[in-house]
């Protein structure tokens, strides 16, 4: 028979265990988000619509007369970048917001962190789960497009707006967390996440231009605002990408070229950065210090 | 093993433990016992470091709130009720979390072949009865054999051929040599598991009895002690 003493002493005192993130059991937990990611019902409905839409872009734009080649390319690509602004948020922010919420709502956050494991390492491989699960979507998506676009696609500019794209949802899913951090119940967490994605999509524009029309706004605070919405640094980002030039949107986007140069890439990048590091980091610190 | 020392919870204005302390000594099987909202399940979710508290908690000499991971390394916990992810199948549970507790495959089928549910084990979780889940979560308790075990309402989900097979298997996991605490509201529970039950009320433990079973084999003990020390004196 065992004694208790003897079967403490048995027990290894593991290598990681003051680790926040212990590099002997993240890789499991990582995996075993990614698969249930996998298995949600938001991520699949967006990968099934996005790669059809995405393709039907892309098979229109082949098909149509005289938009074969490069021009048939630009056409798709501009038309990608209004699907990706539209879908990808949509995906992002719910998956976000349900990621902890309905975990700890249903029970299962506790007994996870019953094991032996930190909230950090169950926070962050949520996080990366989640993460691939959405690269692997939009990835599809992408792949789909570039397959029926075959020579007109520019393989260069396809990657850096696929790249980009996965930005955009990892800032969005950032957003997600943090509301799954903050609220207690699953409805209330995605509820406010599609009232954030309205806002980012539709009001925070009709806002900016309310504002500048309303209190004469300098041309430079225009272009911050407009700066401040993920899904406009996003759509700047892109369309400076593909040469498209920011005199597009208007006098705000001609100053920023003026003003920023070649730097503006990098500008416009860093929107996206920190949109997801800054609200990542809230989340994170929500979620280790809130009671379960 | 377990040393509780002056453990205070409030939840907002509510206090839910009150200066709570007790000891749970390598081998005993201790039951908080108290009506709903006594503040027995706190306790446990405490010990696991699931909450903040004030006060100390250790178990094998490590503060619960310093080390989590290696406290809870060192203990298996089944809850009242197992809410997993009710889409993963047995053995996909089973081989998760031999990963997170550092169990070799040999070990958890072997587990699952003790608790009876090797022959489930392509089964999803969500389609096991209450007494599989139960006995799925004792499993999923003992890997990397832990010697202390945390139990919330263990049988409280069960009927009673369920509840008879789950405290049979804790007893023997009792005399094994684990170190139990465990919530319950049952006295026939406690009667069959426990050394020694501590009544909680109010979030304060009100008293300190041992279940009539203990309280023999500790006279009959105690008799035979002085038995033996007067036939030492004697001789």
């Amino acid at each position: 028979m065992t004694t208790n003493a003897a079967a403490a002493s048995r027990v290894p005192r593991a290598r990681f265990d003051r680790w926040p993130i212990s590099p002997a059991l993240f890789p499991a937990l990582v995996l075993k988000e990614l698969r249930d990611a996998l298995g949600n019902k938001w991520v699949i409905l967006y990968t099934v619509g996005f790669a059809a839409l995405a393709l039907g872009l892309a098979s229109l734009a082949r098909a149509s007369a005289g938009m074969a080649g490069y021009a048939g390319f630009g056409r798709t690509a501009a038309s990608l970048v209004n699907l990706v602004l539209l879908l990808t948020p949509l995906m992002a922010l719910p998956v976000g917001a349900m990621s902890l919420v309905s975990e700890r709502e249903r029970g299962m956050l506790g007994y996870m962190l019953a094991q032996p494991v930190t909230r950090t390492e169950v926070f962050f491989a949520k996080f990366l789960g989640l993460a691939l699960a959405m690269t692997a979507a939009i990835a599809v998506g992408f792949g789909v497009s570039a397959v029926a676009l075959g020579d007109a696609a520019d393989g260069a500019l396809f990657l850096r707006f696929a790249a980009l794209s996965v930005l955009l949802a990892l800032s969005m899913l950032a957003v997600g967390m943090l509301i799954s951090s903050i609220f207690r119940r699953t409805g209330s967490a995605v509820g406010v996440a599609v009232f954030a994605w309205l806002t980012f999509a539709l009001l925070a524009d009709i806002g900016v231009v309310g504002s500048a029309l309303a209190f004469r706004m300098r041309i430079e605070t225009l272009f911050y605002l407009t700066l401040a919405n993920p899904l406009q640094a996003f759509k700047m980002s892109s369309l400076a990408g593909f040469g498209a030039g920011l005199d597009v949107l208007g006098p705000a986007g001609v100053w920023a070229m003026t003003e920023f140069g070649a730097a503006l890439g990098a500008v416009l990048l860093s929107s996206l950065l920190a949109w997801t590091a800054l609200p990542l980091a809230a989340a994170w610190l929500m979620f280790i210090r809130r009671p379960l | 093993m377990i040393a509780v020392r002056d453990l205070s919870k409030k939840f907002g204005r509510a206090r839910v433990l009150n200066s709570v302390a007790f000891d749970v000594a390598p081998g005993d099987a201790v039951a908080l016992w108290g009506p709903n909202g006594a503040g027995k399940s706190t306790a446990l979710r405490c010990a696991l470091g699931l909450l903040n508290y004030r006060g100390s908690i250790t178990i094998d000499g490590l503060e619960v709130r310093r080390s989590g991971r290696s406290v809870r390394r060192l203990v298996g916990y089944v809850p009242q009720e197992l809410s997993f992810y009710d889409d993963l199948r047995v053995r996909d549970a089973m081989r998760f979390f031999r990963r997170i507790r550092g169990d070799s495959p040999a070990n958890a089928a072997s587990l699952l072949e003790q608790v009876n549910l090797h022959e489930h084990r392509g089964k999803r979780i969500r389609n096991l009865s209450g007494g599989m889940k139960q006995r799925l979560a004792l499993a999923i308790a003992l890997l990397a054999d832990p010697p202390v075990l945390l139990l919330d309402e263990p049988t409280s989900n069960l009927d009673a051929a369920g509840r008879a097979d789950v405290l049979e298997r804790l007893r023997r996991l009792h005399n094994n040599g684990k170190t139990i605490l465990f919530t319950s509201h049952r006295s026939e529970e406690m009667e069959a598991l426990a050394d020694r039950i501590l009544t909680m009320e109010n979030g304060v433990i009100v008293g300190e009895r041992r279940p009539r079973r203990a309280a023999h084999a500790h006279a009959h003990a105690t008799t035979h002690h002085h038995a033996d020390a007067g036939i030492g004196a004697a001789s």
